[in-house]
């Protein structure tokens, strides 16, 4: 019995550790950020690249489906009550609002989170943080956060084309397929969505691209050195990512309604 | 070299699709109507009842939106709703006794104010007030009025 509480204790003060040092995690990236883009912006472009660029494929198909398919969803329900025409109204506001977020923000943890914490873990497994620190470079400064801050860049751009590709693609399914006027479609939109909807969407993909970059990251240079360390680093960077993404959300709406 | 060209060309083209899409996302897809003048004059109306009328709700006349409701308070004296509103300065020549009333969009759209001209020969101005107000229509009354109606036709038969 106190065998059990005093595990419990212990869990709960390794994780009250854990979020700290999180946190000063953080505060010294952010520290570090401002002379790394002044200095040395290659480096962040480089990662915009690879965490940004690459990803365009997987961002831009999985927003046309997304849209698809909410054009599709919402022209069914939607139907029931004669309001067909409402079906833009409901894909912007779904993509903007929710989807395009929250969506973007797992496709990024799994494409460009893991590659970060995989890269970053293989790149101590293989002792190349102590190399550099040998050297007088600074890991922090020449590895992190220009891969940090590549995805916090990265992520507001990618969640404004999944969410535009969206509404193209439920744009493509509700007017060229289901018959919907396109002037309906569109001007239904306009009409409803407001400058703070999409603002909510930027806010929750700057908030999203910050924790799913940090979560990246910090995984990678904190995972255990070995072959399955890194392995393990990229799993919980994704389950983490994808936890912290979710509640963030919550708690942004609550917020933001 | 190779390496860094299509890392550049890939950047570029990634943070110009990236910024089109946001420019798109604030400017086509929200509504365009939207009332933004510089200049503007406040005017307040009291109403019995405002019923769902909100913050930022359109002041229309003849269907155009002029202003804007910028406050709704509770008077506790008069123990009616005061709506304070904004009318963008060039529409300067409303009549004063003109007549505001709440009216939906559609059938179950939001509400707004709508004005309906007077005939005077005096303007609406900063602070003035519409004393010609017609409240909201709350849908709940007026279902409860035809139920009544229908019972006492039923009991005239």
């Amino acid at each position: 019995m106190l065998a059990a509480f005093r595990d419990l204790y212990i869990t709960f003060v390794q994780f009250v550790r854990t979020f700290g040092a999180l946190q000063l995690f953080l505060f010294r990236l952010i520290m570090h950020s401002p002379g790394v883009i002044f200095r040395r912006f290659g480096l962040v472009v480089g990662q915009v690249y690879n965490s940004g660029a690459l990803s365009l494929v997987i961002i831009m198909v999985c927003g046309l489906f997304v849209g698809a398919v909410l054009g599709l969803q919402g022209f069914d329900t939607l139907s029931r009550f004669n309001a067909e025409d409402s079906v833009g109204t409901f894909a912007g506001f779904a993509l903007i609002k929710e989807l395009g977020p929250v969506i973007t923000a797992l496709l990024f943890a799994g494409r460009a989170g893991t590659a970060l914490a995989s890269e970053i873990g293989l790149m101590k497994a293989t002792d190349q943080l102590s190399a550099m620190e040998m050297m007088g470079v600074n890991p922090i400064r020449r590895v992190v956060v220009p891969r940090f801050l590549g995805g916090v860049i990265a992520m507001p751009f990618l969640v404004a084309i999944f969410s535009v590709v969206g509404l193209f693609g439920s744009q493509l399914v509700a007017v060229s397929l289901l018959g919907v006027d396109i002037g309906a479609f569109w001007q239904q939109l306009q009409q409803t969505l407001a400058s703070e909807d999409v603002y909510e969407g930027i806010l929750k993909s700057v908030v999203f691209g910050g924790a799913a970059s940090l979560i990246a990251v910090w995984e990678g240079y904190n995972s255990i050195p070995t072959a399955e360390g890194v392995g393990r680093a990229t799993t919980r960077t994704v389950v983490i990512t994808a936890i912290t993404v979710l509640i963030f959300n919550f708690i942004i709406t609550a917020w933001m309604l | 070299m190779q390496q860094t060209r299509t890392v550049e060309l890939g950047t570029g083209l990634f943070a110009l699709l990236g910024m089109g899409a946001l420019l798109f996302l604030t400017t086509h897809a929200t509504g365009t109507d939207d009332f933004d003048a510089d200049l503007t004059y406040e005017v307040t109306a009291r109403f019995e009842n405002v019923g769902s009328l909100r913050k930022r709700a359109p002041v229309a006349m003849a269907g155009v939106t002029i202003g804007r409701v910028t406050y709704i308070e509770f008077d506790p004296v008069s123990l009616q709703a005061v709506v304070t509103f904004v009318i963008d300065s060039r529409y300067d020549q409303i009549p004063e006794d003109s007549d505001a009333s709440i009216l939906t969009a559609g059938l179950l759209g939001s509400q707004y104010i709508g004005l309906t001209p007077g005939g005077s020969p005096e303007f609406l101005a900063d602070g003035s007030e519409l004393f010609f107000t017609q409240s909201a229509v709350v849908l709940e009354n007026l279902i409860g009025r035809f139920l009544v109606r229908g019972e006492q036709g039923d009991t005239q038969e």
